[in-house]
């Protein structure tokens, strides 16, 4: 087990290694030049080489990505002398645009995501799998049905307009929550109804395209395991059907819906860009949106396109360590 | 004397969009305790059918059930198809217990073996969690699984099929239950483990005094072990005698159609196997009178066309030798002596 789990984490920090490498490679193809874009009006060449080589880029796309990597451990000092800017380790880089390091920016930001993917992840989780589990049992019956309906609404309803739904009636007609506060950071943990107030409709937004799918799948994967033979036995054994389904079914039915969750969650941690706009939270989904279609950032790009892949094989990597507790049978091959 | 289970009429039907499925017409049958009854009988003939039905396993709501099948306690007879499904449910694992043909699939993947044997003997016994173990290891000590303190902790998986078998008899039998219903237990085995398991349950037989309900389609595992035999075909019982009445005197052509496909050590290599022409009857559209008419080479032997208007009784004709034809035995046995 151990042995697995070492040789999982090496190879997911190989894969960060490619990967990152992979994205300096793929926005140096870009046709855009940030050491123009900081230029100002009064643009001459020799600006432009001097901005360049404040940024960083005029080296190689390797050395790039070799000092963005020892800057990720030791931190990193950017332009020299009087105007030299040192951004502490974990240095992500230095964004052009904000005049500020990209550590700084994400960390800022990262709250928001984190707790909208967090509550959306909850709220799915917990109404897919009971709804999933009820329509199963209630297989055909009105439960079912109704279930169904549900499936059908959140599987068709793109979260741009349930989100923009919620805002026009919850927010304005209804004032459950004021325009003003909207979007307001709030600690959940001092001020736990605040930041409720800031995230239950985002994350309910959110969480609803994915327990409608949540729930579809469950149901199915209920369904499929009752008609095991495994269960037939645990049946023959006259365990009663409340013990069944809780410990054989649902053992057995729900152990894929860990590994989808996991990669769902994770790509939500790279920030959701719809509801963080709509809802007006300053997340990595909304930074990320900013810096590529206004402000040309990029090193904000490359930083939160980088913690997003990072998240995604962190997820499988969990997910991975997480499954060999589940199935023995990934254990021991 | 009423024997341990005694089920009578026992009939099963599935409503289907395409019409009702007759998988099982008055079936009846009764085994008693250190008894080994052998159900045979083709796919779809009905046999697993009938005895899902007296372990309470089929879907309530998909199901009809008619009939009763009494299991004789020592605290009272208890009709296992009138019953609640709460009061079944309490008898299976303790007084009647099933195995089944795949014991890969048939034990779950995620837990270990002490474990889903242990589970069911907490079911109805108090203890520890260790002293559950300690039962699994003992059961699985019984059933000659080598190492079984060590091998007690592994997943399925981890086990040969007939390893997995082994330790499913183990599990069906950890309550000590007054009837063990084997639904083709060896079928999915290659032959030399096929008759360590027969063994296996034989010796357990004699050693708890267990009833055994043998379901198979193989003739040759069931001369192994069984005491009587009930032949089935098209959902209904059309022979029931002893092994050595179906084995040489064996009353009805279906039956007599099964042992000419099965090779003899006796008839030489010159002998060809003869398989009975013609499919097995569809359940939804049984065929008027015998189901086994249409493919029978005996039925223009009985006079006037009784075969194809009336289901022929299952009449004793001799001794408690059961048969469900209309054809004379006597006519029976001179055709076979012309054959032979």
């Amino acid at each position: 087990m151990l042995t697995y789990v070492t040789r999982r984490l090496l190879y997911t920090i190989l894969l960060l290694a490619i990967v990152s490498l992979t994205i300096f490679f793929i926005f140096d193809l870009i046709p855009v030049d940030p050491a123009r874009l900081v230029c100002s009006k009064q643009c001459t060449p020799s600006l432009v080489e001097a901005n360049r080589h404040r940024l960083g880029l005029d080296v190689s796309v390797f050395e790039q990505w070799w000092r963005f990597m020892v800057g990720l451990f030791a931190g990193r000092t950017f332009g020299e002398e009087g105007i030299a800017i040192t951004c502490a380790a974990p240095a992500l880089g230095y964004s052009f645009s904000r005049h500020e390091c990209v550590t700084t920016i994400v960390s800022q930001a990262f709250p928001y995501t984190l707790s909208l993917a967090l509550g959306a992840f909850v709220l799915w989780l917990s109404v897919g799998i009971s709804l999933g589990v009820l329509s199963a049992r209630k297989k055909g019956k009105f439960a079912d049905r109704a279930a169904s309906v549900f499936v059908l609404v959140g599987t068709s309803l793109p979260t741009f307009i349930t989100g923009i739904l919620v805002v026009l009636f919850i927010v304005l007609q209804f004032n459950l929550v004021s325009p003003l506060e909207l979007g307001n950071w709030h600690n959940p943990v001092t001020e736990p109804l605040g930041w409720l107030q800031t995230f239950f409709f985002p994350c309910a937004t959110l969480a609803l395209a994915y327990a409608a799918t949540y729930t579809r799948f469950t149901r199915s994967n209920v369904i499929e395991t009752s008609s095991e033979d495994f269960i037939r036995t645990a049946r023959a054994k006259g365990l009663s059907e409340k013990v069944i389904l809780r410990k054989h079914t649902l053992r057995a039915a729900l152990a894929p819906i860990v590994t989808i969750a996991g990669l769902d969650f994770a790509g939500l941690l790279g920030g959701a860009i719809i509801t963080e706009g709509i809802f007006g939270l300053n997340g990595l989904g909304k930074l990320s949106i900013k810096a590529v279609t206004q402000t040309y950032d990029l090193p904000i790009i490359v930083a939160t396109t980088l913690i997003a892949s990072a998240f995604v094989l962190l997820m499988n990597l969990i997910v991975d360590i997480a499954y060999a507790f589940i199935d023995p049978r990934v254990r021991t091959s | 004397m009423s024997k341990f289970l005694e089920v009578t009429n026992l009939n099963v039907t599935f409503p289907t969009a395409d019409g009702d499925v007759h998988a099982s017409n008055e079936v009846s049958y009764s085994v008693g305790l250190g008894e080994t009854l052998a159900i045979v009988g083709e796919s779809g003939s009905g046999k697993s059918v009938s005895n899902l039905a007296v372990m309470g396993l089929h879907n309530v709501t998909r199901t009809k059930i008619t009939g009763s099948a009494i299991l004789n306690l020592s605290d009272g007879p208890v009709d296992l198809i009138s019953a609640s499904p709460e009061t079944v449910r309490r008898l299976r694992g303790k007084e009647m217990s099933m195995i089944f043909q795949d014991p890969m699939s048939a034990l779950h993947p995620f837990f270990s073996i002490g474990d889903q044997i242990a589970e069911a003997w907490h079911l109805y016994n108090k203890g520890s969690k260790s002293d559950g173990i300690k039962k699994a290891i003992e059961m699985l000590d019984l059933v000659g699984i080598p190492d079984a303190s060590v091998r007690v902790h592994d997943f399925p998986h981890q086990f040969s099929g007939g390893m997995r078998q082994r330790a499913m008899i183990a599990m069906a039998l950890v309550n000590n239950p007054s009837l063990l219903i084997a639904d083709e237990p060896t079928t999915a085995l290659d032959v030399t483990v096929q008759s360590q398991i027969l063994k296996l349950l034989k010796d357990l037989q004699n050693e708890f005094n267990m009833a055994i309900i043998l379901i198979t389609h193989d003739l040759g595992v069931v001369a192994e072990v069984a005491d009587r035999i009930c032949v089935m075909y098209g959902g209904r019982i059309v022979e029931d005698a002893s092994v050595e009445d179906i084995f040489y005197r064996p009353e009805h052509p279906y039956t007599l159609g099964l042992l000419n496909s099965v090779p003899r050590i006796t008839s030489g290599l010159s002998h060809r196997l003869r398989a009975i022409p013609g499919q097995p009857p569809s359940l939804i559209n049984l065929p008027s009178g015998c189901s086994f008419q249409p493919r029978c080479e005996y039925s223009s032997r009985v006079s006037s066309g009784a075969c194809t208007e009336s289901v022929p009784a299952l009449n004793d004709k001799g001794s408690g030798h059961l048969s469900r034809c209309h054809l004379d035995i006597a006519d029976l046995n001179d055709l076979v002596k012309d054959k032979a």
